[in-house]
């Protein structure tokens, strides 16, 4: 079942500052981190016109079927998938067992140079994910903020 | 699975319709869609075939409020319900925190409720889930059909464990926010009990 995901404040940060550095490095226009149940970490570049929670959700469902997919033939998983479109492109990895790195670019950079770039920043993304679930694990986590909310804080919320 | 962030302070959680072809998963996720504020809904999106039948999922984002400082979010997902998408129901459960059975109350569906409840047994088991431990609520829809057998025929076939209940009439809304909100209330009780 995998254990809850859970976000502090000092991973998130440095999760973001790759994702920064990436999208310059890169020359992309958007780069994304999606949780692979569709719950979106850290988005960068120009989101502004994009629907940044679909992208999420629907990432996770193309993950899910590519990777059922793989295992139809034999495979794990198929880790990098490109998605070349007339003007805007997409190219999405799976870091570690959990997270995908998707990154949206155009004809102002090369596939080569954004695979290039996703290769360091996903070898970083890895590390900062693992210790992130070592620390989730570990007895002095934070666990769920929710163990201190009451039942009325429940209802509070359902009550209109 | 929820997932908690302390840096942005929000929480998402998941929850997913279950039920047989037709029974009105999608159309349970368009009511919510067309009744809920535009400022805390996002985007439905249906992925569904040219007959308008669910062939990947439907998804509605949906934001409840803040709960201790925290922005509650649910992610509504469907499953594809005809039998043969088996493998897409199995992608789409995975992370899921919270279930709610649509069944379809017409006498000639019985069969089909009956296959699809035990569908989703054996899924989540697939998935390292238990029916019996998962938040769960069972939705009794199209109560309002002439051909709809009793309340007490639905419950003995798709509620042995008496979970929270509800009957409905998803096209105009009867028992729609009701299952909503009992399937988000148990998830939220779940994550109190740190599930």
């Amino acid at each position: 079942m995998g254990t809850q995901l859970v976000m502090y404040d000092e991973e998130y940060n440095r999760i973001n500052a790759v994702c920064d550095r990436l999208t310059k490095d890169a020359n992309a226009k958007v780069v994304f981190i999606v949780d692979k149940n569709g719950q979106l970490i850290s988005a960068s570049g120009q989101t502004q016109n994009i629907d940044t929670t679909s992208l999420a959700s629907l990432t996770a469902g193309n993950v899910a079927a590519m990777g059922g997919l793989a295992k139809l033939i034999g495979e794990n998983e198929f880790p990098n998938q490109i998605h070349e479109g007339a003007r805007e492109s997409l190219y999405m990895t799976i870091v570690g067992t959990r997270v995908v790195l998707v990154v949206i670019f155009d004809t102002r950079t090369s596939l080569g140079l954004v695979r290039l770039r996703v290769k360091k920043a996903s070898d970083e993304l890895g590390k900062i994910f693992e210790a992130l679930v070592k620390k989730t694990e570990s007895p002095g986590g934070m666990g769920s903020p929710f163990a201190e909310i009451s039942d009325e804080d429940i209802d509070n919320l359902f009550s209109e | 699975m929820s997932f908690i962030n302390y840096s942005s302070r929000e929480i998402n959680c998941k929850i997913v319709y279950y039920g047989p072809g037709l029974c009105g998963k999608t159309t349970n996720l368009q009511y919510i869609y067309n009744k809920t504020n535009p400022e805390t809904k996002g985007k439905l999106i249906s992925l569904s075939t040219e007959t308008d039948r669910t062939l990947f999922f439907d998804f509605l984002p949906l934001s409840l409020g803040e709960i201790r400082g925290f922005k509650t979010r649910f992610h509504l997902y469907t499953v594809p319900g005809q039998v043969f998408y088996d493998a897409s129901r199995k992608l789409i459960l995975k992370g899921v925190d919270g279930v709610v059975f649509v069944a379809d109350s017409q006498v000639e569906r019985m069969e089909a409720n009956i296959e699809s409840f035990e569908n989703l047994r054996t899924n989540l088991g697939e998935q390292g889930y238990d029916l019996n431990r998962i938040p769960n609520v069972v939705q009794y829809n199209k109560r309002d059909l002439p051909n709809a057998v009793t309340i007490e025929e639905l419950r003995e076939s798709l509620n042995p464990r008496s979970v929270p209940e509800f009957q409905a009439v998803a096209p105009t809304g009867v028992g729609v926010f009701d299952t909503l909100k009992a399937v988000a209330k148990l998830v939220l009780t779940e994550l109190k009990r740190g599930g």
